[in-house]
């Protein structure tokens, strides 16, 4: 069964440990800006909201790529950036209407989670469990899907 | 899909027999259709018709070709060997030069015709050359398809004199990757400001701003009025309404595009700009569908019905062009959100939507001439409806999910007109997207 990323905002204590882990593990540098995974702070309200891409079934960053840079991983169903055939310009980051695909000036290239392959770092960094690698619960999946198609245009789904 | 596993087998036999799908062009539009209808009808012909000597490519690659990022291979579409092949799709190398809409069929110009049951128009457009005296000389191209880019490759060697005319869309992003190859450049445009029908004034002087400190030469509110041979014979001779002549080793021309429905006259097929569509992307004739920047389909801001030609549209339009070529009900196109993300020599820039603003709305700003950070959110009562961007790369995605979900943003318009930049908060804030997944796997 393939799992997916479990955000409990509430447990998120803004720590900042899943910023780290996933920037060191993906780019070799402790460098929240170059996190896949990203905390947005509600000052007024004393909350943190951690935020990544979902692997949506839409897949808006995949359809809009004029060059296949982005292909689903089938092992683990993350939609994953072919660094060698991505050229940069930056499509995808414009079609993703949750904004979880990001332009890496440094490496001229796209960046956006890949769940590191099936094993991902901000979940284990995580030390409030606000972040886990769980199976996907075939009926909430399918509630956030109706809910996802309710807001957004189509799906790519065929069928 | 686990109802129509258990229909009884009879039910499966009675079905009509195999479908013809014929899919005109090669482009992204063409190939996203023909790629759906194989997922959505493992049993039914697609064909592919294309008439450029390449295999299926993408324009969009190109500038990256010309930059030296990647090489003719790294512009194909699809990069597995065989991929069309393996999927039961044939491609095919010939021009469409009819459509007979009573007979179902069109004419190649191979010779000969072929019958379809549902036929795709994905033909894109072409390049408009303006109406100036010399635009026939050699060396002046377009910078439309793989071969154009090849010409240009061949002669934009550093140090060569290029005039670009026209800074649109198209002409900035060609702007980019002729700056990175080393020429010297100088770039005309007839506007007040570059990319006129995607920045507002500031964004666009901010850009033009950005050339000029990176040695590019840039003439705005100038139109180029004639293209002489140079005084030795060798090169040319660019005349401009300002009096300028510029000298010229190689001229590229991007003033605009033009949709390919020459082929349609006589089909009964209706056009205007270019292939009239309704929401279900089909034409005035039922068997036949259009997709991509060939057709005139639903804006999501206006309501209205144009050609975007960007390539997310064209995905999109493909999609939902074969979902109802196969049938599927309940495939209706909610409109696209017209939006573009542009490098202009490193300076990112995007917009989306009615980033003009619309009527009775109002907007927030933030600009920072020093640093080329702009970012202008058009809103009509608590919803976005429009967005420009400079400098900003992080999260600019969630411009297009607010627009196109038409958020009520409630008391966050107020904080984003206060700091425009928290959009990604003013996201979270008032979508169910935390929870789950953020809500939305
Ligand atoms: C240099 C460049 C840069 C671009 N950059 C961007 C960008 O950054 N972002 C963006 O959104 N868009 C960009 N675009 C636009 C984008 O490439 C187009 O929107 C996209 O290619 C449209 O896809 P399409 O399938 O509708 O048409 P096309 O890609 O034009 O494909 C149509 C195909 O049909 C063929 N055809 C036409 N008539 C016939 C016929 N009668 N018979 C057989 N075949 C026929 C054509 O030759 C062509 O191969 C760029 C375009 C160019 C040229």
């Amino acid at each position: 069964m393939l799992r997916a990323l479990k955000i409990e905002p509430e447990k998120c204590t803004g720590c900042l440990q899943c910023e780290m882990a996933c920037s060191y593990e993906n780019e070799q540098v402790f460098n929240p800006s170059k996190s896949r995974i990203r905390i947005f702070n509600f000052h007024d309200e004393g909350r943190f909201a951690p935020y990544t891409c979902t692997q949506c079934a839409e897949a808006w960053c995949l359809h809009s790529c004029p060059v296949e840079a982005i292909v689903i991983n089938p092992k683990t169903g993350a939609k994953e950036v072919i660094e060698d055939v991505c050229v940069g310009c930056k499509v995808c980051t414009i079609a993703c209407p949750f904004g979880t695909v990001n332009y890496n000036h440094d490496s001229g290239k796209v960046i956006k989670c890949d769940l590191c392959g099936g094993n991902p770092a901000c979940a284990e960094a995580c030390p409030t469990a606000a972040i886990t690698y769980v199976d996907i619960d075939q009926t909430g999946l399918d509630r956030m899907r109706a809910h996802a198609q309710k807001t957004l245009p189509q799906s790519a789904q065929a069928a | 899909m686990a109802a129509a596993k258990k229909k009884p087998a009879a039910r499966r036999l009675a079905r009509p027999a195999r479908m013809r799908h014929i899919i005109i062009g090669a482009g992204p539009a063409g190939v996203i259709a023909a790629e759906t209808l194989r997922k959505l009808d493992p049993n039914a012909g697609v064909t592919i018709i294309g008439d450029e000597r390449e295999p299926p490519y993408s324009r969009m690659a190109l500038p990256y070709y010309l930059s030296r990022k990647i090489n003719e291979a790294g512009t194909h579409l699809r990069k597995t060997p065989r991929h069309f092949k393996k999927l039961g799709i044939d491609v095919r190398r010939d021009r469409v030069t009819a459509v007979d809409a009573r007979n179902r069929q069109v004419k190649l110009a191979g010779g000969g015709s072929l019958t379809y049951d549902k036929l795709l128009i994905a033909t894109g457009s072409s390049p408009v050359s303006p109406p100036i005296p010399g635009m026939d000389l050699p060396g002046i191209h377009p910078c439309w398809t793989l071969a154009d880019a090849r010409h240009i490759a061949k002669h934009a060697r550093p140090g060569a004199k290029v005039v670009l005319m026209g800074a649109g869309f198209i002409g900035c992003i060609i702007l980019e990757a002729l700056a990175r190859r080393g020429v010297q450049l100088t770039v005309v445009e007839m506007a007040n400001r570059m990319v006129p029908r995607m920045m507002n004034t500031t964004a666009g002087g901010l850009i033009k701003q950005w050339c000029l400190d990176k040695g590019v030469r840039v003439h705005t509110s100038t139109k180029v009025t004639a293209i002489e041979k140079g005084p030795d014979g060798r090169g040319l001779r660019v005349r401009l309404d300002n009096g300028t002549v510029l000298p010229a080793d190689l001229i590229i021309s991007a003033t605009g595009v033009r949709p390919n429905i020459g082929f349609l006259k006589g089909s009964g097929i209706k056009t205007d700009h270019g292939v009239l569509i309704n929401r279900n992307m089909q034409t005035s004739n039922p068997h036949v569908f259009a997709a991509g920047d060939v057709a005139q389909g639903l804006d999501f801001s206006t309501g209205e019905y144009s050609v975007q030609a960007i390539q997310p549209t064209a995905a999109d339009h493909g999609l939902l062009a074969a979902r109802n070529m196969a049938g599927h009900k309940g495939a209706v196109h909610r409109g696209s959100v017209n939006m573009n993300v542009l490098d202009t020599i490193g300076l990112v820039s995007s917009s989306f939507g009615q980033w003009m603003g619309a009527t009775g709305g109002d907007s927030a700003e933030l600009c920072d001439r020093n640093r080329f950070k702009y970012l202008n959110l058009q809103f009509k009562d608590d919803v976005l409806v429009g967005a420009t961007s400079l400098g900003l790369t992080d999260h600019i995605g969630v411009l297009r999910g607010l627009i196109q979900t038409r958020t009520r943003l409630g008391e966050w318009k107020e904080k984003l007109k206060h700091d425009p930049t928290r959009i990604m908060e003013a996201y979270l804030a008032n979508t169910q997207a935390v929870g789950f997944n953020a809500g939305m796997i």
